[in-house]
C-alpha cells in the first residue's frame, strides 16, 4: 500500500506555502544577523564581530579562571541502614488519583523518590502506567503545595489549634454534615469514613467525580441490581465495539485496557488473527484512531446508534442513519458482535443510553465472558444526584459542616456559583486540598492532604484486589494525610498508620504475610472468578427516554478530558502535561475549540489560520449557552463530526492553583492558560446524571486570534514514505508483501556497485539486509568485526498495538532531565523531547469517516552510519561499538550540522538556558508559566544519573544509556552474561500496550533477535532504510482488521488541491 | 601485596629515569673531557657519584624484589588480617580487641583459637574460663563470628600477626628513601657552574679577539649589543612565543584540576594511623566502594564503632601527627571533636539523646578532595568491585597519607590512558563470555590480554551521560 498519501496536517496535504517555507528552514526562526546589505552593512558587521569574539573569550577565560569553589562532602550523621548513597531504592506503592490507579513501583536515590513506574507483579496494570502516572511524582515536588494548614485564608499555626476549632465546631453542630469526596478506593479510609460517620449522626458522606460515571453505576443498578461497574476483558474480545468511549486514553482504566486491547492486536504471519474494533464517536479520540473501522455521529445521536445497534442484534432491523457509512459499520459490527466474544463499551453519562449498552451485551453474551461480574471496578462510585442535593442543601442553609477531600466543586461543579454560594452558608468548611486551589480559597480551613508518595495507605481497585501505599519520603511540608485528620476528629487516639497496619495485620495475619504484601505491594485473588449477572433492565422505557430526548444544535459541543491533564485538578499545574502535546492535536499548554476542517473553512473563515498547523496565530470563536460564554482559539482536527465541536476540561484555573495552571493575561497582554469548559456541563434530569454534551450551545466566529503552540509540523520528512500500512486482507494473502516493497526499494544496492546486476526482480532476497548493509556503501564497512561480537543495541515498536498515548513521552522526560521550555518556545519549535510521537493522517479530510490516522514514536534511530556523526566538526558525536549513537555535551560547540543532517529530525537544540546548568549568571531563561522546573525543590526530582543540559548543546535520545550502563554493571558485579530484559529503557517500562521492545540484537535468544529474524521479520522495516543510515530501531507495520480500506488508498480520494478541499 | 608491587615498580622506575639521566650527563661529560677540559675535577667526582648511585639502585631493587617475594610467603595471613580483623583487632596494640601478637602464646590451645574465631559466643557459653575472662575484660562485647575462615586460614593470620614489626622500620625506611633524593640539588649546581663557565669563556675569548685585532692594527668595530642583534630578537620573540603558549595552553589545560590539593579538614583524620599503622581495611569505612558509584564517606557512627573503645591517641611516639604548616597535633583531641559530632558523651560511654531517643549527631562537614566535573559519570564499584583496581592506583599511599591530598591528576587523559593500558578481567567474570572472538584469540595465544578500551572503555559515553 506504498501508494496510500500520509499527512501529518493539511498544510502538508495542500502543499500550502506556508508549510513550504516551513520545511525548507531547518531553524524556524531567522538567525539574529541581517546580511541583506553586504557584509558591511549588516547589522553586526566584522568589527562588531571581532569584538564579540573577544569579549567572548575574554569572558570565558575570566569565568574559567575563577579559582576552583571549595566543595563540602557530607555524610550521614547517623546512616540509615537501607541507603547506600547512589544507589536506589525502589518502593513498591500504589497511585490513586480519584479512582484512577496504577500499581507502581518508586524509584528513590539517597531518600527521594525520582521516577515511578508499573509494578510488575500487578495483574491489573502489569507493570505499566501512563503519562499522568509517571509524571506524578513532580506534583510531590509542586512548589504551590501549601506547607501548612490554613484558618480563614491565614497560616494556622498548628495542626492541633485546626483540630480544636473543627471538633468546637462539629460538637456544637445540629445541622447535617457532609463529607464530600472524589472516589476512595481505600479500604480503611473507608473504615475511617464510617467511623466518622458513627461518630456524628449527621453525617453523610457523598462522592462526587469530576467526571462523572454516574450512568453506568445506574444503569447496572437497574440493570443487574449492583450499583457498581463490572471487570472488562478486552484481550478475550474478538469484536470491540465502542460507542464513544475512549478506552485507551482516558475511559475508567485505560492502562489496564490497552495492555488488554494489545493482547488481542498482536498479529504475524504465523498469527494472522487479531481482534476486530469498530468506533462512533463525535470527536477523534486515540481509540478512534487504533480502530479498524471507524464513523462519526452527533453526540445527540449516540442513544439512537445504540438502539439502532441494539436493533440490528436483536430483530436485523437496518439502521437509517444519514450518513451511509455508519448505516454499513453497524451492520457489520452487529455481524460480528453475533460471532460471540464480542463487546460493547460505551463513554455516554446518560443512564438509558447505558442500559441499552448492557442490553446489547446480554444479547450477544458478552457478559460472563468478557464483562466479568464476579470481580466489580470501584474505580468510580460517584452518583450524580446525591451532590445535587448536596448543592441544593447548602444553599437550603441545611448544612452546618461540610469536609472536601480530592474535589474541587468551585472549579469543576456545572453550577459553580450555585456551590459556592451555598458554602458561605456553611458554618465549617473544610478542605484537604494541596494547594490553595479554587475551593481552599472558599472554605475556611484547609487541612493540607499529603502527597501520596509521602503516605501511608490502600486501595482496593477491583474486589479482592488490594494494593498498598508506602510513603517514600518523610513529608515536605507540615501537612497530614486525609484519614489522618478524620481520624483525629474522630476522637480516635491511634494514629492512622497504627490503624491502617492494625487492620492489615489482622486481615493477612501476621507479619510474614504482611510485610511480603507490603513489598510486594500487591494481593490478588489466586484464582480469578469469572461470572455473568442476569439482566433485568427495561429496555424499551430506555428507548423511548432517549427518543424524547431534544434534537441537537446545528452544531453541538464535546466536552472532554485530555489524556495529559485529564479532569484538572494539581495536574493542570504540572509542567511536563502541560508541555505534552495531545496525542491527535499535538498541541501544549492550552485549551482550544477541536473542529473539523470543512466546518473550519466555510463557517468559520478560518483557511489561512487553523486549517494549517504552521501558522500559530488561530481565528477565535465564542460558544454561548444560556448567560455563558467561552471564546477560544479554533484547532482544526481531521475526523471530526463536521457538526461537532469539541473543547477540553482542566484549563482555565485560578492562579492559586500553580503558575503553570494560572489563566489569565500574561504581562504582554495575551491570554494565557485557556479557559474553563466545565460551566458548560448539564445536569440532566431525566437521566439523573451530568452531561458532557452539550447539544443547545450557538457557536459564533470572531475576528480575533490566538497563538497555540502546536508540534507536529516542527519536524518534517518532507513526504518521504515512513509508514507500511496494510489491511489485514491485504497481509494474510501475501505475508511477505512489506519484505518485497522493501526489497524493490533496497534490491538495487545489494550487490557490488562495480559489478554487473539486473533491477531487482519480484520477491525478495531473504538475506537483503545483510547485503544492503554491506554493499550499499562506497565506503568500506568499518564496523562490521565489533558488531557481531558482545552487545548491540536494537529496539522495535509496534505500530499496530502503539495507542499514542504518550506514556513513554513523560518517561523519557523523568528519567533524562529533558527540559520544559515554555509556550513562547513550542512556538519556535523549540521543545526538547527526545521521543516525540508524530501523528499522521490519511484519507480524505472533508470526510470524517474516511480519516485513519496512524501514530509513530520517533526518537534517535541510532544509525550505524549515521549522518550526524561525520557531520560534527568537534566529533562530539560518535558511535559506540554497542551501537549506540553517543552524544557528548561536554564536546558541543553547538553547530548545529548534525541536526541539519538528521533525516529523522531528532535532535534538540538547547537554545537557551532552560534550567540554570550554565556557570554564568543571569543567563536562565524565564516565562513565568515554566519556572517553577528550576526551584530548588522541583529540581529535586532530577536523575542524578544525567547530566542537566546547558545552553548551546545538541541533545537526543541515548536509549537510556545510564540505564545500560547499570545493568551491564550489575551483571558483571554477578559474573553472569547481561540477561534479556536486564537493560529496559525508561520508555519501554511505561509503555501500557508493551509496543516497545529492546535489547541486544546480537544475542540469538533475545526478544529483539526473535523479533527481526523470526517472528516479526515480516512486519519488520526501518524507517528511510534506502538512506542506508542503518538505523538501529525498527518498526512493525500496521494492520487494520478489515476487508477493504474506507479510504486513502486511491489518488482521487485524497485532497490534493486546494479547490478540491473547499468542495 | 599488591601495594609493595607497586611501589617496587615505582622504585624501579624512578631509579631507571635517573640512571638514564645520568647517563647522559655522563656521556656528555667524558666526551668534553676528551677534547679540553682534561682538568676539570667534577667529572670524575661525577663518575664516582654515578656509580655509587647505580650500585645502591641496584641493591634497592634487589631488596625490593626480594621483599616482595619473601612477603609472598606468607600471602594468605595479611590479606586475611586487613579484610577481616583489622577493623577492631591490631598486632601490636589493644585497639576494639586486643592486640594479636603472639596470641598463641597466651590461649590455652591452637585449637582453641580455631574455636574462638568460628564462634566466640559458643565458647563463651560453654563455660570455658579463658573465654569467659576475656569476655568480662573487654566490656562484656563478643568477638564477631567468621565461621567461613578455615583453620589454616586462621593459622595464616596468626603467623602473619607474629611476623608484624614495630613501625619503627617504616620509618627508618622513609628516611633512606629521603637520603637518596638528597642528591637532586648537585644537578642545577652543576648546570649553574657550567653556563657561568661558558659565559666567561666566551667573555675571555672575545676580550682576546679584541686584544689581537687592537695588536694587528685592524679597526675595532662597535659592536651592536648583543641584545640588539635581529638573530637574537628573532630567536627571542620564537622562543618567547613557544614558552608563553606552552605555559598558557599547558595552564588552560590544568584548569579546574586539582592535583595535589590538600585542604585542612574539620577534624584532622589521620588515614596513616587508620589504614596504615592499624591496617583497617578501607572498605570498613569505605563500603560503598564495593556497592555504588559513590565510595561514600562514613558516618561518625560508623566511626564510633572502634572509637567508642578508644578514647585517646597513644601512638603519639611512634607517629606523632604534624600538619602542613608544620604545627603538632594532639590525636587526643581531634578524637574528642569526632565525640562532639557523633554525640557520645565519652565519661558516661553513652549517645546524648533528644526527648525521642534520636542521637544527637551532626555531620561532618568535610572539605571535599576529589572534584570530578558534573557531566563525569565515574563509579567506584565497577573499579573496584569489577576491575579489582586497587584504591592506591588512584589514591595514591593513602596509607602514608595523615592528610589526604589528591594524588592523581583526575584528568581525562589520565583516565583514558589507564583504560588503554588496563586489562579487564575477562577470564574470571562469566559476564565476558559474550566476547567469543577475544575468548578465542586469548586461547590462542593471539593476544595476552583484553584492555578497556578494547571493550570500548574509551568512549564517550562510557562516562559522559
Amino acid at each position: 500500500m506504498s501508494q496510500k498519501k500520509y499527512w501529518k496536517g493539511l498544510e502538508e496535504l495542500n502543499e500550502t506555502a506556508d508549510h513550504q517555507e516551513s520545511v525548507a528552514n531547518e531553524f524556524k526562526e531567522d538567525l539574529p544577523f541581517d546580511i541583506s546589505g553586504g557584509l558591511l552593512e549588516a547589522n553586526t558587521p566584522r568589527r562588531d564581530f571581532l569584538k564579540f569574539l573577544g569579549f567572548s573569550t575574554a569572558a570565558a577565560m575570566l569565568a574559567a579562571s575563577c579559582e576552583m569553589p571549595v566543595r563540602k562532602a557530607i555524610p550521614y550523621a547517623i546512616k540509615p541502614e537501607d541507603i547506600v548513597p547512589g544507589v536506589p531504592n525502589f518502593y513498591a506503592s500504589s497511585f490513586v488519583d480519584g479512582g484512577d490507579y496504577c500499581a507502581v513501583i518508586v524509584k528513590t536515590r539517597d531518600g527521594r523518590p525520582i521516577k515511578v513506574d508499573g509494578n510488575p507483579k500487578s495483574t491489573i496494570t502489569n507493570g505499566s502506567s501512563s503519562a499522568r502516572v509517571q509524571a506524578s511524582v513532580l506534583n510531590l515536588y509542586d512548589k504551590t503545595r501549601l506547607r501548612f494548614p490554613m484558618a480563614d485564608g491565614k497560616e494556622a499555626p498548628t495542626f492541633e489549634a485546626i483540630d480544636r476549632t473543627v471538633k468546637e465546631g462539629l460538637a456544637g453542630n445540629t445541622k447535617q454534615v457532609y463529607l464530600l469526596t472524589s472516589t476512595i478506593i481505600s479500604p480503611t479510609t473507608k473504615e475511617v469514613i464510617a467511623k466518622f460517620l458513627a461518630k456524628y449522626p449527621t453525617a453523610k458522606h457523598v462522592t462526587y467525580d469530576a467526571i462523572s460515571y454516574s450512568g453506568m453505576l445506574l444503569a447496572n443498578q437497574e440493570s443487574y441490581g449492583k450499583a457498581s461497574l463490572p471487570s472488562y476483558h478486552f484481550d478475550k474480545a474478538k469484536t470491540i465495539f465502542s460507542l464513544d468511549a475512549d478506552f485507551l486514553g482516558t475511559w475508567l482504566s485505560p492502562i489496564e485496557f490497552a495492555g488488554q486491547y494489545s493482547k488481542g492486536r498482536k498479529v504475524s504471519a504465523k498469527n494472522l488473527t487479531m481482534s476486530r474494533h469498530y468506533q462512533v464517536e463525535p470527536t477523534h479520540t486515540i481509540s478512534g484512531a487504533a480502530a479498524d473501522l471507524r464513523a462519526t455521529c452527533r453526540p445527540s445521536e449516540l442513544g439512537a446508534v445504540a438502539i439502532a445497534l441494539y436493533g440490528l442484534v436483536t430483530n436485523g432491523t437496518q439502521p437509517s442513519f444519514s450518513n451511509k457509512h455508519l448505516n454499513e459499520l453497524l451492520s457489520k459490527a452487529a455481524e460480528d458482535l453475533k460471532k460471540g466474544n464480542g463487546l460493547v463499551v460505551c463513554g455516554s453519562n446518560d443512564k438509558n443510553i447505558q442500559l441499552l449498552v448492557n442490553a446489547i451485551n446480554d444479547k450477544i453474551g458478552a457478559v460472563g465472558t468478557t464483562i466479568n461480574w464476579a470481580i466489580t471496578s470501584n474505580y468510580k462510585q460517584g452518583i450524580d444526584a446525591e451532590m445535587q442535593t448536596l448543592v441544593a442543601d447548602m444553599n437550603a442553609g441545611k448544612v452546618g459542616a461540610i469536609f472536601m477531600q480530592d474535589v474541587n466543586p468551585v472549579y469543576d461543579y456545572c453550577e459553580s456559583e450555585k456551590f459556592v454560594a451555598g458554602l458561605k452558608q456553611v458554618t465549617l468548611s473544610v478542605s484537604f486540598a494541596d494547594r490553595m486551589d479554587e475551593t481552599a480559597q472558599q472554605s475556611k480551613i484547609v487541612a493540607p492532604d499529603s502527597h501520596w508518595l509521602e503516605s501511608w495507605g490502600d486501595a482496593e481497585p477491583k474486589t479482592g484486589y488490594y494494593s498498598f501505599i508506602q510513603p517514600t519520603i518523610a513529608p515536605l511540608f507540615k501537612t497530614r494525610s486525609f484519614s489522618e485528620s478524620l481520624l483525629k476528629w474522630t476522637g480516635e487516639t491511634t494514629t492512622y498508620q497504627d490503624f491502617w497496619h492494625q487492620y492489615w495485620m489482622t486481615k493477612l495475619g501476621g507479619q510474614a504475610n504482611f510485610d511480603k504484601a507490603l513489598q510486594e505491594g500487591i494481593i490478588e485473588p489466586a484464582n480469578i472468578a469469572v461470572s455473568g449477572a442476569s439482566f433485568t433492565g427495561n429496555v424499551s422505557g430506555a428507548i423511548a427516554a432517549i427518543q424524547q430526548a431534544p434534537k441537537g444544535a446545528p452544531i453541538e459541543l464535546v466536552l472532554y478530558p485530555t489524556i495529559s491533564i485529564g479532569h484538572g485538578g494539581a495536574w493542570s499545574n504540572n509542567p511536563w502535561l502541560q508541555e505534552m502535546p495531545d496525542p491527535i492535536t499535538k498541541a501544549t499548554w492550552d485549551n482550544y475549540i477541536c473542529m473539523s476542517p470543512k466546518t473550519a473553512k466555510e463557517k468559520f473563515d478560518s483557511e489561512l489560520t487553523s486549517i494549517t498547523e504552521v501558522v500559530a496565530d488561530k481565528k477565535q470563536a465564542t460558544i454561548k449557552w444560556k448567560n455563558k460564554e467561552l471564546t477560544l482559539p479554533i484547532v482544526v482536527v481531521p475526523g471530526m463530526h463536521n457538526d461537532v465541536v469539541a473543547v477540553a476540561f482542566g484549563y482555565g484555573r485560578d492562579k492559586g492553583v500553580g503558575r503553570a495552571a494560572a489563566s489569565g493575561v500574561d504581562k504582554d497582554g495575551k491570554s494565557i492558560g485557556g479557559k474553563n469548559a466545565y460551566p458548560f456541563v448539564s445536569f440532566n434530569t431525566v437521566a439523573q446524571t451530568f452531561s458532557y454534551n452539550n447539544s443547545e450551545i450557538t457557536i459564533e466566529k470572531t475576528n480575533s486570534t490566538h497563538e497555540v503552540a502546536i508540534t507536529q509540523t516542527h519536524h518534517s520528512y518532507e513526504g518521504r514514505p515512513i509508514i507500511h500500512e496494510y489491511t489485514l486482507e491485504e497481509f494474510s494473502k501475501d505475508p511477505e508483501v512489506l519484505l518485497k516493497e522493501r526489497y524493490a526499494e533496497i534490491g538495487h544496492y545489494t550487490t557490488k556497485p562495480w559489478e554487473h546486476h539486473e533491477a531487482p526482480k519480484e520477491g525478495f532476497d531473504p538475506n537483503m539486509d545483510e547485503k544492503f548493509r554491506e554493499e550499499g556503501t562506497l565506503y568500506p564497512n568499518y564496523d562490521k568485526e565489533p558488531r557481531n561480537e558482545g552487545i548491540h543495541w536494537g529496539m522495535s515498536i509496534d505500530l499496530n498495538t502503539c495507542t499514542g498515548c504518550a506514556a513513554c513521552v513523560i518517561a523519557c522526560q523523568a528519567e533524562n532531565n529533558i527540559s520544559v521550555v515554555g509556550k513562547t518556545h513550542v512556538l519556535k519549535a523549540h521543545e526538547m523531547h527526545w521521543l516525540r510521537i508524530d501523528r499522521y493522517f490519511s484519507g480524505n479530510p472533508n470526510d470524517p469517516d474516511s480519516v485513519q490516522t496512524v501514530f509513530q514514536p520517533m526518537m534517535c534511530q541510532h544509525c550505524d552510519n549515521a549522518p550526524c556523526e561525520n557531520v560534527c566538526p568537534v566529533n562530539a558525536t560518535s558511535h559506540s561499538n554497542e551501537g549506540l549513537n553517543q552524544m557528548t555535551y561536554n564536546r558541543c560547540i553547538g553547530t548545529k550540522y548534525c541536526a541539519n543532517n538528521c533525516p529523522y529530525k531528532v535532535r534538540h537544540f538547547n537554545w537557551m538556558d532552560w534550567n540554570g546548568a550554565d556557570c554564568f549568571d543571569d543567563n536562565l531563561y524565564e516565562d513565568d508559566r515554566r519556572d517553577d522546573m528550576n526551584d530548588d525543590l522541583t529540581r529535586m526530582v532530577l536523575n542524578p544519573d544525567v547530566t542537566v543540559r546547558s545552553r548551546g548543546v545538541m541533545e537526543k535520545c541515548s536509549f537510556c544509556v545510564q540505564r545500560l550502563q547499570a545493568a551491564k554493571l550489575d551483571a558483571k558485579k554477578d559474573g553472569n552474561p547481561l540477561k534479556d530484559g536486564a537493560a529496559r529503557t525508561a520508555c519501554q517500562q511505561a509503555c501500557a500496550s508493551n509496543s516497545i521492545k529492546f535489547g541486544n540484537a546480537n544475542d540469538p535468544e533475545s526478544e529483539i533477535y526473535k523479533i527481526r529474524h523470526s517472528e516479526d521479520k515480516e512486519r519488520m522495516f526501518y524507517v528511510l532504510e534506502q538512506l542506508h543510515v542503518l538505523p538501529n530501531v525498527n518498526y512493525l507495520a500496521k494492520i487494520r482488521n478489515t476487508d477493504k480500506v474506507i479510504a486513502g488508498d486511491k489518488k482521487e480520494d485524497l485532497m490534493m488541491n486546494q479547490s478540491k478541499l473547499i468542495s | 601485596m599488591a601495594e609493595s608491587r607497586v611501589n617496587a615498580e615505582k622504585y624501579f622506575f624512578e631509579n631507571v629515569y635517573k640512571l638514564s639521566i645520568l647517563c647522559c650527563s655522563f656521556a656528555m661529560f667524558s666526551s668534553k673531557r676528551n677534547v679540553n677540559f682534561n682538568l676539570f675535577p667534577v667529572p670524575d667526582k661525577n663518575m664516582l657519584l654515578f656509580r655509587k648511585i647505580v650500585k645502591s639502585a641496584l641493591s634497592l631493587i634487589v631488596i625490593l624484589l626480594l621483599s616482595n617475594f619473601s612477603a609472598a610467603a606468607a600471602p594468605d595471613g595479611k590479606a586475611i588480617f586487613q579484610s577481616n580483623c583489622a577493623s577492631c583487632h591490631n598486632p601490636l596494640k589493644d585497639a576494639t580487641g586486643p592486640h594479636l601478637q603472639g596470641v598463641d602464646g597466651r590461649v590455652p590451645s591452637k585449637e582453641w583459637i580455631h574455636n574462638w574465631v568460628h564462634n566466640s559466643a559458643g565458647v563463651i557459653a560453654s563455660g570455658d574460663k579463658y573465654a569467659n575472662d576475656l569476655f568480662n575484660k573487654w566490656g562484656k562485647t563478643a568477638m564477631t563470628a567468621f565461621p567461613n575462615l578455615s583453620n589454616e586460614e586462621i593459622d595464616a593470620v596468626v603467623t602473619y600477626v607474629n611476623s608484624v614489626k614495630a613501625p619503627v622500620a617504616v620509618a627508618a625506611t622513609a628516611g633512606a628513601e629521603t637520603k637518596e633524593e638528597g642528591n637532586d640539588w648537585l644537578y642545577p649546581l652543576i648546570t649553574i657552574g657550567l653556563l657561568a663557565l661558558a659565559v666567561i669563556l666566551w667573555r675571555v675569548n672575545q676580550g682576546l679577539r679584541r686584544v689581537v685585532a687592537a695588536k694587528e692594527g685592524q679597526p675595532i668595530m662597535k659592536s651592536i649589543p648583543f641584545y640588539r642583534n635581529k638573530i637574537v630578537v628573532a630567536l627571542f620573540a620564537i622562543v618567547l612565543f613557544i614558552g608563553a603558549g606552552f605555559f598558557i595552553v599547558n595552564g588552560g589545560i590544568n584548569m579546574g584540576r586539582q592535583q595535589n590539593y590538600k585542604p585542612e579538614q574539620p577534624i584532622f583524620y589521620s588515614h596513616a594511623v587508620h589504614a596504615g599503622i592499624n591496617q583497617i581495611n578501607c572498605l570498613y569505612c569505605h563500603a560503598g566502594a564495593e556497592k555504588s558509584r559513590q565510595a561514600m564517606i562514613p558516618s561518625s557512627n560508623i566511626c564510633m564503632n572502634c572509637h567508642k573503645g578508644i578514647s585517646e591517641y597513644t601512638g603519639a611516639t611512634d607517629h606523632p601527627l604534624v600538619n602542613e604548616e608544620g604545627k603538632k597535633i594532639d590525636g587526643t583531641a581531634e578524637i574528642k571533636k569526632l565525640y562532639d559530632y557523633a554525640g557520645w558523651d565519652p565519661t558516661k560511654k553513652e549517645y546524648r539523646r533528644d526527648a525521642q531517643g534520636n542521637i544527637l549527631a551532626t555531620p561532618i562537614k568535610w572539605t571535599k578532595i576529589h572534584n570530578l566535573p558534573d557531566h563525569v559519570y565515574f563509579n567506584h564499584s565497577q573499579h573496584v568491585a569489577v576491575g579489582k583496581v586497587q584504591c592506591q592506583q588512584c589514591h595514591g599511599p593513602i596509607q602514608d597519607m595523615d592528610e589526604v591530598y589528591q594524588f592523581s591528576p583526575l584528568s581525562m587523559g589520565w583516565c583514558v590512558n589507564c583504560h588503554r593500558q588496563t586489562n579487564v578481567q575477562f577470564e574470571n567474570n562469566n559476564y565476558y563470555s559474550i566476547f567469543q572472538k577475544y575468548h578465542e584469540e586469548l586461547k590462542s595465544g593471539k593476544r595476552t590480554g583484553v584492555t578497556v578500551e578494547e571493550l570500548g572503555g574509551a568512549e564517550c559515553q562510557k562516562c559522559h551521560y
